[in-house]
């Protein structure tokens, strides 16, 4: 199977047209093969979750009910992402299998939209919440090597428990980012090949093999969603997952949540205030 | 590498003998069928090597298919009758006129005697860049290449334009529209009846074919209703050379005149202006109980251009089709001509 459709431009150039829309289905396979992988794994070969004990836990009784996990902003932002995400990959690739529909205009509003929310989150992000809580850091890796020397019966300390997200999400994090960052540039760049009313029309603003790679780069990381978004899905609806998910929609997570799965002092939520009448308590966000 | 293209590339010919089997053809080899009728298109796709289907239904001895029948209820036209017999036949001028004009002036008499109403309505953009050969959005590519500002568009959309820019060059469809026509299409799943407009896709929706024809299916009737026989019509194609060319636009329309001369009821559809055939509905609505004179094809004319969107080169459409509608209005009146 070929990867990539070519071309042969007016002027006689092989040049790539696109990727090739049978991905489409490659990258559907996939994300239910990690499912069903994953699924097995957590059914059949996980060792019960077991962390360190710290010293922090001593502060548990500061804790509040709920433990703020997610500023009304940033859960915004997600699910205004999320929407606008599975707007993309419909509009995309529906018509790819034979569903036609006027997409272009959907496809670009959502794009539009994405990208709006994106430049918004790298500013909130970066100034007003804690930038660095969604990178891995050393002892996330540490841990992580721990629980995978721990997995096939080497010796190894018992990993500490998670800072505000765990590696998988820092991870995640890292690869829609890539991804997303990815579609929405060449996106940006090939609304000029359309009519949009928003910038004037110039094909001509790179060479005939520019576009094309553009396009290649534009549609692999679009399948790649496909499979990135079908994973995202299936951790938010597992069971032991749910309260992650919850916090996504109500903004907190439960104190024994937060005390069973986080570190205190990786990330620390401050005593609960005498005059909190929610519950609530300071959090450095999202 | 040189690229040769003196030879049609090898197919697997079929020729069913019933509409019935033809279909079931076309089922069987889904996508990789090519359906022919006249021929007329089908040969310079083929012969420019450019569709390379792997099996070819000829559909020219299905004789069902072919034939005009006239009943109480309008006329049912075999999709594989050809342009001359339509252009002759009696009832077809004595009532719908506006189509027996109109296949008249498709292409050249030896076109109209070997081209067909299914083929005609059916018929693939007529933009040299897409049938060059070259990777455009209707050849499934992602560019236009009509749609540069060097592009050459001169022939291209005013109206319904999305992303490709190609007009439906049909000089029949107008008048089938006018005439409220339905086309009547074989599926997998059976048979289909839709409006005339109904049948044409555009890009905005499929960008790869203009009409609503998938793999499997195939148009076997055309079917016009009695309810305009004898109505006053006006055809008009504009066109480069008069001798024998595609639209540079095209107007037809079908009229009833109230006791007093005012329009009672219209269709009217354009042409060559838009990927897909346009019926002009506010128009009709606009012009109902309005006499069909100058003043209303004015104001007629200007209601039909707005929202049209030229190219580098098609800024003449505009006046053109305002132009066109006028005189298709004043054509209606007691004492319009219909044109040609």
């Amino acid at each position: 199977m070929r990867f990539i459709t070519w071309a042969t431009s007016p002027w006689g150039q092989s040049v790539p047209a696109h990727v090739a829309w049978g991905l489409i289905w490659i990258a559907i396979i996939a994300g239910f093969c990690f499912m069903i992988v994953h699924a097995l794994y957590i059914l059949v070969v996980a060792p019960p979750k077991r962390f360190a004990e710290r010293k922090a836990e001593a502060v548990a009784a500061g804790v509040p009910e709920r433990v703020p996990r997610h500023t009304l902003a940033a859960r915004l932002f997600h699910w205004i992402m999320a929407a606008s995400m599975l707007t993309l990959l419909f509009t995309a690739f529906l018509p790819k299998v034979g569903v036609q529909f006027n997409w272009v205009l959907y496809h670009w509003i959502a794009g539009c939209v994405l990208t709006i929310s994106i430049a918004f989150h790298i500013v909130h992000a970066s100034f007003f919440l804690d930038f660095w809580s969604i990178w891995p850091d050393r002892t996330d890796l540490r841990d992580a090597k721990n629980r995978v020397l721990r997995f096939f019966g080497k010796p190894a300390p018992l990993a500490g428990k998670f800072a505000k997200y765990p590696l998988e999400n820092k991870l995640y994090h890292g690869a829609i980012m890539l991804t997303g960052l990815a579609a929405a540039i060449t996106g940006l760049f090939m609304m000029k090949r359309i009519q949009t009313g928003i910038f004037v029309r110039n094909p001509y603003l790179f060479s005939e093999m520019t576009w094309g790679m553009m396009y290649v780069l534009h549609g692999l990381v679009g399948v790649g969603l496909i499979a990135l978004v079908m994973a995202h899905v299936y951790m938010g609806i597992r069971p032991e997952k749910l309260p992650i998910t919850k916090s996504m929609i109500f903004g907190w997570m439960s104190r024994d949540f937060y005390l069973e799965e986080h570190d205190t002092a990786r990330w620390a939520v401050k005593p609960q205030s005498s005059d909190s009448s929610e519950g609530y308590a300071a959090s450095d966000g999202d | 590498m040189a690229v040769f293209r003196d030879v049609m590339p090898a197919f697997d010919l079929l020729q069913p003998g019933s509409a019935a089997e033809a279909q079931q053809l076309l089922e069987q080899n889904g996508a990789d069928a090519w359906v022919m009728a006249g021929g007329l298109d089908s040969f310079d796709w083929l012969k420019d090597r450019i569709k390379k289907p792997k099996v070819l239904v000829d559909l020219s001895g299905v004789d069902e298919l072919k034939g005009i029948r006239v009943s109480a209820n309008g006329v049912e036209i075999g999709a594989m009758t050809t342009l001359t017999e339509i252009a002759n036949h009696a009832e077809i001028k004595r009532n719908y006129g506006v189509l027996s004009q109109a296949v008249e002036l498709v292409a050249s008499p030896q076109i109209r005697n070997q081209g067909t109403l299914g083929g005609n309505v059916s018929q693939d953009v007529r933009c040299w860049y897409y049938r060059g050969g070259w990777p455009c959005y209707r050849a499934g590519g992602d560019i236009c290449y009509a749609d540069t500002p060097v592009g050459r568009n001169r022939e291209h959309a005013i109206f319904g334009a999305d992303r490709c820019v190609a007009v439906h060059p049909s000089d029949s469809v107008p008048a089938l529209i006018a005439l409220d026509a339905q086309f009547v299409v074989q599926t997998a799943k059976g048979e289909r009846v839709v409006d005339a407009e109904d049948y044409f896709v555009g890009p905005e929706t499929d960008i790869t074919r203009l009409n609503m024809l998938g793999p499997g299916d195939l148009l076997t009737a055309i079917r016009i209703p009695a309810a305009w026989a004898g109505a006053k019509f006006y055809f008009e194609k504009v066109r480069d050379r008069n001798v024998w060319d595609f639209p540079l636009m095209n107007v037809a329309s079908a009229t009833r005149l109230s006791g007093s001369g005012d329009i009672e009821q219209m269709r009217i559809a354009v042409n060559a202006v838009s990927p897909r055939p346009m019926r002009l509905k506010a128009v009709e609505d606009a012009v109902r109980g309005k006499p069909a004179n100058a003043e209303t094809g004015e104001m007629a004319g200007k209601m039909a251009v707005q929202g049209a969107v030229p190219l580098q080169f098609n800024a003449y459409k505009i006046p053109l089709m305002r132009n066109l509608v006028k005189r298709a209005i004043v054509g209606a009146g007691p004492g319009g001509r219909e044109a040609a």
